[in-house]
């Protein structure tokens, strides 16, 4: 195998438009648009009751000494008594009635953004896995997990805390910037003079806050693969005792994004408090400029009391914007980071007009196929022609990176050839439907991913309704069944990172028996036998042999023994078929194959 | 065969899925339930940063009496010199200026605030991850076997996140918090029997915040775990995703893993509706307290025992001393949450560490490297010994070759040399000290150990080879990778040694990377070496150069080997043969044969490796001749 993808990396970084971003991710809020609606008249119902309630206090203020003005008649004291009564109740009506609005928006906040969050998770978590090889071997798995958690807690955050209450911020600023300039025109400008300021404030904020996110969300990526590699790894970490080695690299990742941590609250503290301060300037200069007027008599001390009323109506949303700027350039961030997966459009995918695939006699061609993978300079397999017939075998043997698992891969279209097509019965491949396809076409492969799990769901993983029957049919195929009723849980053990490990060869004939248990047409064994012994090699072939006349069978193998029987093998070196025919014509050719039998009979023989 | 889609048949059936188990997996783990409290613990990380917290108090303190004294300086312009009568331009100078000196404290003890705050806060969320992170390099393999990867990046990663939020409204909870308390002060200063009425209400609040908590800790709880589920479902996917779309399981996996997303989703709600209830608890008891006042107060200055200006400041303070416990109520829902997390942060940090140096331990760069087992016994569970009473003694300079059928302690007896695990019974000696007395980290800097399958980071080849070996040259990088034979291979790449690997090395073949992990150990030069032999019969190219490493790599070193083929087995100068956890022989190879007990029988198979030996026939000889 030869080193790929070394120079690419597959994912675009970021998506660099964020009112894009923004754009979208309101246009998926608006989907709740019940949701928003009330979320949005909840929180005017509920700043309605907060403004009312002081009025009703000073209300009672003024019923208890309205009456100790003019102490006359002991029956307005009733009367003030009995208002007083009335305006107890009117405080606990809008008291409960501010709460529960409160409550309401509060929820429908969170809800619209719990629910943006699902809708993000799915769509994610079915864009990767419709991401075809080339991608994922181009990205770390910390990474796309890091995006997966992280990125989409920040726009579910953003969705949560921001959108309801940048309506309602908009509105009331608009609104009091109306009244205002209604009241006073030059006042009005005076005391909006913190405007211009708090926008150029704003956006520079936020732009610095957003590069900042994005470089911190990046960080947290590689911090992620840093603690993800050194926990798969935890024995080589441990056999090296090299916890103090793992620290130091966890520490200088760790310490980069806890600086630009730290940078960020810089960016914040400095942009809240200077917002604040603009707005309680502004307020300064019409205090000055309006008490000049009063003392002059240009206007009375109750219209300033009047409009500096409206102004402390915007001092919390002014507030409010100083903390907004954070989430918005988290969201914008987080939204960059995560769309660009999303928009990511897999380059392997059903062709207009697809259809599913029926094998009838599962005839297998290459023609003139050349593959190379993206981002390398030289072809892996070059011009490889073949064909094979149902129930027939190939066997493909070559030196290490000539390319036969390229070969394997091609098959269920993992990758896509670059030049050159391929044939089932006669026809080309990419009419097939992907999902017909891969049922049709199983690979095994040499690295066994294992799932967290029994025994019975990792063979069953193909098709998780399999019968009990079935599953324990292909492990006796596989030549597993003994060892599995050996185990103390039998086909309930565990496997996979927690349960028992395995062997590489049990490993191996688990994942044989997975594919078998799929009854493909076509099966692929891509070195999948290389730790199974040659005995138990013959077996399951026999075993396989009678079960599967019809299908056809490529074997990948080092080892002779594993293909010589074939109706074909083709030598590979470095991607061209050097040499093919059955094994006695190949050894009759005297070349890179009979080379390869007395090197492995000489082995053997030594032994 | 087609499989219909899961949401076809979703009457019938549930398929048989992995993710489902993940929830109940992770009880297992951290079986104790933590008792301990969560905010206690969190402040032990917060007060090494007492040298910010208390100018960041003083602080918050200046910047809610600024905040204060905003409107109460508005209020004086009116009050003297706006006041119509006696209009004073000069005053409304002293005022405007006083604003002014309040405004620029405010924004100086705003800014501090924020910036003191807030660094503390990143620091002690990244304190909490490192001490996480260090703890997990230190517990025992043991409860590392037990634990998917997946599960301690959800804690490490997203519980951590999750905190954060809370410490981002630390600044605001600590202002509410010094507001209430000068709050309280004032009103009870002002009027002593008003005051105690207008908190009268408080016990009520928290006898409901008291009934609230464990519901409310069990539905964040519950929501952190099903998010965790989630995490760990997408973890799993994203790495298994070649067998997912091998096996076309997209289908299923998307609606198991739409399952997981609506259940966190369900939950995440719940928790949300049980904290948004405490906002009109909050303001109901507030709207109670402001009656109370309104009509108690009024009546007072009705009946002239208080005067009007004291109801007024009441009615003023009232207000301000809801607001604060109103943001509060929502601060305590950030809280719960982040109480959620934390305790499970602390989990992570309360598993127990069993394997920790002595005091006075031994450096052991200057012991003789001799192994010895005394008596072993050891198992991973209770009552279930893997090793029995294994005995055995490896001089310097000698290479021991372990075989024995799959199960037979082979690699528990590789990994105690180690002290991957705390045995159970006996003593294992290294130079004749207990290893249970050397300074672990000298055990691992002179014990190198090749495992089965080689680990490899991402990083460049040459960063692999050093690893965490100390002071090597790049001519020991090459040399080794020359005495590997791995040498040509690298330099045939376009980078040479300075190539990135992708994730574990899988841009390189499994003979490749066992090869970089040969020269891993070879440049550490320790002088005992454990290894475990790879079973995959790896090409034949490559499988020749390993064998010539294998060489190389065990010359003038104590070695013990798992060993697999034939030609390793015969070379070691003495064989151990294992079974069912016990040695049923130890001896030459030569001597063996002559004994003609398991190994011979065994050998005489004629195959390759011992580990191609089918299992039914190694069961036939062993019933066979049963103890030999």
């Amino acid at each position: 195998m030869i080193v790929k993808n070394q120079t690419i990396s597959a994912r675009p970084l970021q998506n660099n438009d964020s009112f894009k971003v923004f754009f979208r991710i309101i246009k998926m809020s608006l989907k709740y648009k019940w949701r928003l609606f009330f979320g949005i008249f909840s929180i005017f119902i509920s700043s309605g009751f907060s403004l009312y309630i002081p009025l009703l206090l000073g209300d009672a203020v003024d019923a208890a000494n309205n009456l100790l003005g003019d102490n006359s008649e002991i029956s307005s004291i009733n009367d003030s008594r009995n208002h007083l009564y009335f305006i107890c109740v009117l405080l606990l009506i809008s008291s409960i009635g501010r709460g529960t609005s409160a409550m309401l928006h509060v929820y429908l906040g969170e809800s619209i953004g719990q629910h943006i969050g699902y809708e993000l998770r799915m769509l994610y978590y079915e864009k990767l896995q419709r991401l075809s090889f080339s991608y994922h071997a181009g990205v770390h798995t910390g990474d796309l997990i890091t995006r997966g958690i992280l990125d989409v807690e920040g726009i579910r955050m953003f969705v949560q805390t921001a959108i309801l209450r940048l309506i309602f911020l908009t509105t009331l600023i608009g609104t009091g910037t109306f009244l205002m300039i209604k009241t006073n025109p030059t006042l009005g400008l005076l005391s909006l003079s913190f405007v211009p300021f708090v926008a150029w404030k704003a956006t520079s904020a936020r732009l610095k806050l957003r590069s900042n996110w994005y470089a911190l969300q990046d960080k947290l990526s590689a911090l992620t693969k840093t603690m993800d590699e050194n926990l798969g790894g935890i024995r080589v970490v441990r056999a090296f005792s090299a916890e103090e080695f793992e620290m130091k690299k966890y520490k200088k990742v760790s310490d980069e994004a806890l600086d630009l941590s730290n940078e960020q609250v810089e960016i914040r503290s400095s942009s809240i408090s200077l917002i604040s301060t603009s707005f309680f300037i502004s307020m300064g200069i019409v205090l000055l400029v309006g008490g000049q007027e009063v003392i002059n008599g240009n206007i009375t001390p109750g219209e300033l009391t009047q409009f500096l009323a409206f102004m402390s109506i915007l001092l919390d949303p002014v507030r409010q914007i100083g903390l907004m700027i954070n989430g918005f350039a988290r969201g914008s961030a987080s939204g960059g980071r995560l769309f660009a997966i999303l928009d990511l459009e897999p380059n392997i995918h059903d062709e207009v007009d697809s259809r599913d695939i029926q094998v009838n006699k599962g005839k297998l061609e290459f023609q003139n196929v050349s593959f190379t993978y993206e981002g390398d300079n030289h072809e892996t397999i070059h011009n490889v022609s073949f064909k094979i017939n149902q129930g027939e075998t190939l066997g493909i043997v070559g030196p290490p990176g000539s390319g036969k698992s390229t070969i394997a891969h091609l098959i269920p279209r993992f990758y896509d050839p670059t030049e050159g097509s391929i044939l089932i019965d006669d026809e080309d491949i990419k009419n097939f439907t992907l999902e017909s396809l891969r049922h049709a076409v199983c690979v095994v492969e040499q690295d066994t991913f294992m799932f967290t799990a029994s025994i019975e769901h990792n063979i069953a993983y193909g098709n998780p309704w399999a019968p009990d029957d079935r599953i324990e049919k292909s492990t006796h195929h596989a030549q597993l069944a003994e060892y599995i009723e050996r185990l103390p849980e039998k086909y309930k053990t565990l496997v996979g990172e927690r349960g028992v490990s395995l062997s590489g060869g049990q490993r191996q004939r688990l994942s044989i028996a997975r594919s078998v248990m799929l009854d493909p047409n076509i099966i692929i064994f891509d070195d999948s036998t290389a730790a199974i012994d040659a005995g138990t090699e013959r077996k399951i072939r026999e075993e396989l042999k009678n079960l599967t006349s019809k299908t056809t069978t490529i074997i990948i193998s080092h080892r002779l023994s594993s293909l010589m029987h074939a109706n074909k093998i083709l030598f590979l070196e470095k991607g061209r078929v050097v040499e093919s025919g059955n094994h006695d014509e190949l050894l009759e050719i005297n070349g890179h194959y009979k080379d390869l039998y007395n090197l492995q009979n000489q082995k053997r023989g030594k032994l | 065969m087609s499989i219909k889609k899961f949401s076809e048949r979703s009457h019938e059936i549930p398929p048989k899925a992995s993710v489902v188990l993940a929830s109940n997996l992770e009880e297992e783990v951290f079986s104790e339930e933590f008792k301990g409290d969560v905010i206690k613990r969190f402040f032990s990380y917060v007060r090494p940063y007492k040298k910010q917290i208390i100018p960041a108090l003083i602080a918050v303190i200046i910047f809610t009496i600024t905040s204060i004294s905003i409107p109460l300086i508005i209020k004086n312009v009116f009050d003297s010199s706006l006041s119509g009568e006696n209009n004073n331009i000069n005053l409304l100078y002293l005022f405007v200026g006083g604003f002014f000196l309040a405004i620029i404290f405010n924004f100086i003890s705003n800014y501090l605030q924020e910036l003191l705050v807030g660094k503390v806060a990143e620091h002690v969320l990244f304190d909490m991850r490192t001490a996480m992170y260090e703890h997990l390099q230190r517990v025992s393999l043991s409860f590392m076997d037990k634990t998917e990867s997946g599960k301690l990046m959800s804690r490490l990663q997203g519980d951590v996140a999750a905190l954060q939020e809370f410490l981002h409204t630390a600044v605001f909870a600590i202002g509410d918090f010094v507001l209430i308390i000068g709050i309280i002060i004032t009103m009870l200063w002002l009027d002593f029997r008003l005051g105690l009425l207008t908190m009268i209400v408080i016990p009520a609040l928290l006898l409901i915040r008291i009934i609230w908590i464990p519901y409310a800790r069990k539905a964040f709880l519950r929501a952190r775990i099903t998010s965790s589920i989630v995490s760990g479902a997408l973890a799993e996917n994203i790495n298994g995703v070649r067998a997912v779309q091998g096996m076309t399981r997209e289908y299923v996996n998307y609606d198991l893993f739409d399952l997981r997303a609506k259940e966190n989703l369900r939950a995440a709600l719940k928790a949300s509706k049980i904290g948004v209830i405490m906002l009109p608890t909050v303001d109901s008891l507030s709207g109670i307290a402001r009656g109370i006042v309104v009509i108690v107060g009024g009546i007072f200055v009705l009946n002239g025992q208080i005067e009007t200006g004291v109801m007024v400041a009441f009615v003023l303070f009232i207000q301000r001393f809801f607001d604060p416990i109103r943001a509060l109520t929502m601060h305590y829902n950030v809280l719960q949450r982040a109480m959620a997390s934390g305790e499970r942060i602390f989990e992570v940090i309360d598993v127990p560490v069993d394997m920790t140096d002595k005091e006075d331990s031994i450096i052991m760069d200057e012991l003789e490297p001799s192994i010895e087992f005394i008596n072993v016994t050891f198992g991973y569970l209770p009552n279930q010994p893997v090793l029995k009473n294994i005995n055995f003694k490896i001089n310097p300079g000698e290479t021991i070759a372990l075989v024995g059928p799959t199960g037979s302690g082979k690699t528990s007896t590789t990994a105690l040399v180690h002290r991957f695990y705390e045995i159970w019974e006996g003593q294992i000696n290294i130079g004749g000290v207990n290893i249970s007395d050397i300074k672990l980290e000298s055990l691992g800097k002179n014990v190198s150990m090749v495992l089965q399958e080689p680990f490899l980071f991402s990083g460049s080849i040459i960063d692999n080879i050093i690893y965490s070996t100390k002071n090597v040259s790049y001519k020991q990088v090459i040399d080794a990778a020359k005495a590997v034979g791995v040498h040509d291979y690298i330099m045939e790449l376009p980078d040479k040694y300075e190539t990135q690997l992708e994730q574990r090395g899988e841009n390189l073949s499994i003979g490749q990377r066992q090869l970089i992990s040969f020269a891993r150990a070879l440049v550490r030069d320790s002088k005992i070496i454990i290894l475990d032999e790879a079973t995959a019969n790896i090409d034949s190219y490559t499988e020749m150069q390993i064998q010539n490493a294998l060489k190389v790599l065990l010359r003038g070193r104590t070695a013990m080997v798992i060993a697999h083929r034939l030609a390793t087995i015969r070379d070691a100068d003495k064989i151990i043969v294992l079974q069912n956890g016990e040695i049923i022989e130890q001896d030459t190879h030569e001597n063996l044969i002559k004994n003609k007990g398991l190994y011979y029988s065994l050998s005489s198979l004629n195959y390759s490796s011992f580990d191609d030996i089918p299992e039914d026939l190694i069961k036939k000889i062993t019933d066979e001749s049963p103890g030999t």
